[in-house]
């Protein structure tokens, strides 16, 4: 069967990790694995531009973990499952880091979530929405 | 020979594990999701099994992406706990059935479903938190496991045709296990949630809901739900969910309803929980 990369294109506000993206992103979550032992996420934290450097990504994936800029590290081919050791590590939970991808403060988003969650209505499809 | 007696299904956020280990299970945040278990654990003291074989996924725990298997089988006498960023949970060790999980890994091999066989494995939040949820704080496990890791994280997942085929596949090698024992199977994960992008926080109760009925009484017309629809209305991560079907396929043709749960929300997640008996 031909795969079909594309079909999540219409998707709005949501990368998919197909396979194409986890070969942009190899360097950026081998890092992020890289932070599963204590003595790496203290020399990461110690000095981040040296840490970083260690790891054959682009300056730009560099610059997204250096700002937590989350969403560009998914635009990048990260995957929220391995950039959750960056945010772990600094004693995030995942509604702090995701709120960060959101239009929403974390207080607010942490309301929506209480209150039932996102409603799907109008989030299904980017050109439902006039996005695309 | 050994016997499937029951199926379990249930969400395994990462935060759960958390309020456990914590010991913040009566907050009022987390109480009447707790709550929602109690019948559960009960249950499962009454209903022992010798194993479980636990569906789950890991979430770049042990797995990064230098090896991916789609499905992969734990062979081994014991599985030690994931540092998953923040130190391994507190729980104990996971103890395996080496006889049981060759036997199933073989069989399921001889049966055309290619597995990655896994001398060694360390298991994550996948995995521990259904166990804490069902067995609470135990200083030992009271089973023995057999972690059945799935690819869910990364496009292509396994379909939901080839979930269900496997479970149908896991019940014949179970019985056809020449050891009287007895054996429960547990899908993981989901339901509806998306972690990622402007969308996130995305909860769809009622997709949920009819998942579940779906499961329960047409798995057969389940199984051809497409990734794509799981993605969009379940959100990028409520596609954990075609681990639902190989428990299901593990169950037989009919099953009956033992137990039904839904919360919303923990962290991110829409909650949800079933139990579940083969009929013959
Ligand atoms: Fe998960």
């Amino acid at each position: 069967m031909k795969p079909n990369f594309e079909q999540f294109n219409d998707i709005p506000g949501t990368t998919i990790f197909t396979m194409q993206m986890a070969q942009k992103g190899f360097q950026l979550n081998e890092f992020c694995m890289s932070l599963r032992t204590q003595e790496n996420r203290d020399r990461f934290h110690a000095d981040e531009r040296k840490y970083l450097d260690e790891w054959e990504m682009s300056e730009d994936q560099k610059q997204a973990v250096l700002t937590r800029d989350f969403q560009k590290m998914l635009d990048s081919g990260g995957n929220v499952y391995f950039l959750s050791k960056i945010f772990a590590a600094e004693g995030m939970s995942y509604v702090q880091a995701v709120s960060t991808m959101t239009d929403m403060n974390v207080e607010q988003y942490q309301a929506m979530m209480v209150a039932g969650g996102r409603n799907i209505e109008g989030w299904r499809s980017k050109k439902e929405r006039g996005e695309a | 020979m050994a016997r499937i007696i029951a199926g379990i299904a249930t969400s395994h956020v990462p935060a759960v594990g958390h309020a456990v280990d914590s010991g913040r299970t009566q907050d009022d945040y987390w109480k009447p999701m707790f709550e929602g278990y109690e019948f559960s654990k009960q249950w499962v003291k009454d209903n022992p099994a010798d194993v479980d074989i636990i569906v789950y996924n890991d979430h770049a725990s042990y797995f990064g992406m230098d090896i991916m298997p789609t499905f992969g089988i734990g062979t081994a006498g014991k599985y030690d706990i994931c540092d998953e960023g923040y130190g391994p949970r507190p729980v104990p060790v996971v103890m395996g059935h080496p006889a049981l999980s060759t036997h199933l890994a073989a069989s399921l091999i001889l049966d055309d479903f290619d597995m990655t066989v896994l001398n060694r494995l360390d298991v994550d939040h996948g995995l521990t938190v259904p166990m804490s949820l069902m067995y609470g704080q135990p200083d030992a496990w009271p089973t023995r496991v057999i972690p059945f890791p799935v690819n869910v994280v990364m496009y292509p997942q396994p379909s939901g045709e080839r979930c269900f085929a496997i479970g149908k596949a896991i019940r014949d090698a179970v019985q056809n296990f020449d050891e009287d024992i007895t054996v429960r199977v547990w899908g993981t994960g989901g339901m509806s949630h998306q972690i990622q992008g402007a969308r996130a926080g995305l909860i769809n109760l009622p997709w949920d809901i009819q998942f579940m009925d779906d499961l329960i009484n047409q798995p057969e017309v389940l199984q051809y739900k497409p990734h794509l629809e799981y993605m969009i209305e379940a959100g990028s991560e409520g596609v954990e969910l075609i681990m639902w079907l190989i428990m299901r396929g593990a169950l037989g043709d009919k099953v009956d309803e033992v137990y039904r749960f839904n919360h919303v929300p923990a962290s991110n997640t829409s909650v949800g929980h079933l139990i579940l008996k083969p009929r013959d």
